[in-house]
């Protein structure tokens, strides 16, 4: 029996088609399909200038939009030869971890619905609530943000940003431990995840699979750790692993993933103390607009408009030049990768030394680690099936950009 | 190793590399595409076995019109490097690398959707973002994005690709 499951399913997070060719309840053979989400991103940056591309590529893996931001950036970065202010590189890292953790949240909550672990969905949600608060409080928006930009970041932390992360830092380990006590001996949860969805590291390293799928197949592959960007190789965290290659090792890993997000958000913290720009000083570069807030909420900085409109006319052309044109990036090619919550999300930026992105191609960890599927999923039960594709972690926005 | 010993050691067997921003690229030609990377996984100093990503340009009046990146990575050694070929207008077709690399897959057929570059020996190469019905391919340069004018605070704004800034 033919039958789709999908495209417009709860159970496989977001758009995702699969044709299952089942017998009885064995799946005998799988195709997932995709593209139901494609909104054009990296034909839409061909038409914008640098600055804007933020705020395309950052709507791509919507659950990870400071990976997205940053990828970009850097790889922007490298062409224009220049590198963001210490204290930027910090919020990035800062921000990226809680990210890390807000997404392995949600795949934690909507796993935990979909193997009828309903209560971990309520708790999963109202953690990464509290991620979203912070991450409002801090860039002005719950998702989406385009924090990162080129050459730094857009603003500070907000007066209550340290505290409202200390707060969350103080809960959140109990937290997952939380977690951990209401699944990781669960016998239903065991049951549902134990030896379901194998994925040996052979198999995964050729179909291209990175991530905690990965790490959870035995392969220590971290680009945080392999390939440092942004300072990470001056944190103290470990890269967990597993080697049982099935959908509990997945869990186990993101679970601990967690916990080392949290040691390095803490570490973020110490270093925020030294105060220091968050965006480079090149006119030609940064992004001149500067935010504050006022009482009706986010907008230009009335310090800053006096100060082009009535002080200084080189700061006045920098800013129309700068927004209205852009910057212009000397020609050349650049892949640049950073460790997302799904793998390696790679940005390939091309320039040819004009005021927009010739080509802009995403390498989402989700859409090469779907095609892991029908490995996972072949030769299972159909149930189990939805338990594999949980334990990928898709997000169709990455997967279809 | 960092992109220079990278360009060094591959030099020795393919002549064509170049490093800019700490990246080497390799260019060699699509008859030789396989033996490059078969040579490039194998070659324990360098060990490319993972393929991360197939990435394609269009550069409309220049030749070769397309050129395809490889990017190839370590992920025992901790380096990368990348493989450009070049293909001419009139006959964009390229070795599919799907029984070596079976990632390829999508991402070839994601080169095709997008360019229409067929990659000969693909085991099924169909659309995979763009409906199957599409027509055209639009992430080559000369394709129309049919936008139209819209009106905003009373004028009326070209579509994106017809507005004279940058």
């Amino acid at each position: 029996m033919i039958v789709n499951l999908g495209p417009q399913h709860p159970s496989t997070h977001g758009v995702l088609r699969l044709l299952l060719e089942l017998d009885g309840e064995t799946v005998i053979s799988c195709r997932p399909i995709v593209g139901y989400l494609h909104t054009g991103i990296e034909k839409n940056t061909e038409y914008r200038t640098w600055q804007q591309g933020v705020t395309f590529v950052t709507r791509a893996d919507y659950l990870s939009p400071f990976f997205n931001e940053l990828a970009y950036c850097l790889a922007v970065e490298r062409l224009l030869g220049v590198e963001a202010p210490p204290r930027a590189q910090v919020l990035r890292v800062l921000f990226c971890e809680l990210n890390r953790v807000a997404s392995h949240l949600v795949w934690l909550a909507t796993s935990g619905l979909e193997l009828g672990a309903i209560s971990m969905m309520l708790y999963g949600f109202r953690e990464r609530e509290v991620i979203l608060d912070i991450f409002e409080a801090a860039t002005g928006l719950r998702m989406n943000h385009s924090y990162i930009r080129i050459g730094g970041v857009v603003m500070d932390l907000p007066d209550d940003g340290e505290q409202r992360i200390r707060d969350f830092l103080a809960v959140m380990p109990g937290r997952i431990s939380e977690y951990e006590a209401l699944l990781a001996r669960n016998p239903i949860w065991l049951e549902r995840n134990r030896g379901i969805g194998l994925l040996s590291a052979d198999d995964g390293l050729a179909l291209g699979v990175t991530g905690p799928i990965l790490r959870a197949s035995g392969v220590t592959a971290d680009l945080r750790k392999d390939e440092p960007y942004s300072g990470y190789e001056t944190y103290d965290f470990d890269v967990p692993v597993r080697t049982e290659c099935d959908s509990y090792a997945r869990f186990a890993v993101r679970l601990e993933e967690m916990r080392e997000s949290l040691r390095i958000v803490e570490q973020c913290l110490e270093r925020l103390q030294e105060p220091g720009a968050v965006m480079v000083e090149d006119p030609k570069v940064a992004w001149p607009a500067r935010l504050s807030v006022g009482p009706d909420g986010i907008g230009n900085d009335p310090e800053y408009i006096r100060h082009i409109m009535e002080e200084s006319m080189e700061a006045l052309i920098h800013h129309f030049k700068i927004v209205a044109q852009g910057v212009s990036v000397p020609a050349g090619e650049v892949y640049q990768a950073v460790e997302s919550p799904r793998g390696e999300l790679g940005m390939y930026v091309v320039s040819d030394g004009g005021h927009r992105p010739y080509r802009v191609k995403i390498r989402d960890p989700s859409f090469v680690n779907l095609q892991a599927t029908p490995t996972m999923v072949e030769g299972g039960l159909l149930a189990d099936a939805i338990a594999a594709i949980a334990s990928i972690d898709p997000v169709l926005g990455g997967v279809d950009r | 190793m960092r992109a220079g010993a990278i360009a060094e050691r591959v030099r020795t067997r393919l002549p064509d590399v170049v490093v800019a921003r700490d990246e080497a690229t390799v260019f060699v030609e699509r008859d030789m595409l396989i033996d490059a990377l078969d040579w490039l996984a194998a070659e324990p100093e360098l060990g490319f076995g993972f393929l991360s990503s197939i990435q394609a340009t269009d550069w409309p009046g220049q030749v070769p019109r397309f050129w395809l990146a490889y990017e190839l990575r370590s992920t025992a050694l901790h380096h990368r490097i990348r493989v450009k070929v070049g293909l001419p207008e009139d006959d964009p077709r390229v070795p599919s690398l799907t029984s070596r690399f079976p990632t390829a897959n999508w991402h070839e057929r994601e080169v095709f959707d997008f360019y229409g570059i067929v990659f000969d020996g693909h085991p099924e190469l169909t659309r995979i973002l763009l409906p199957d019905d599409w027509e055209g391919y639009p992430l080559r340069k000369d394709e129309e994005l049919g936008g139209v004018d819209t009106r905003y605070h009373g004028a009326f704004i070209p579509p994106v690709d017809k507005r004279t800034s940058a």
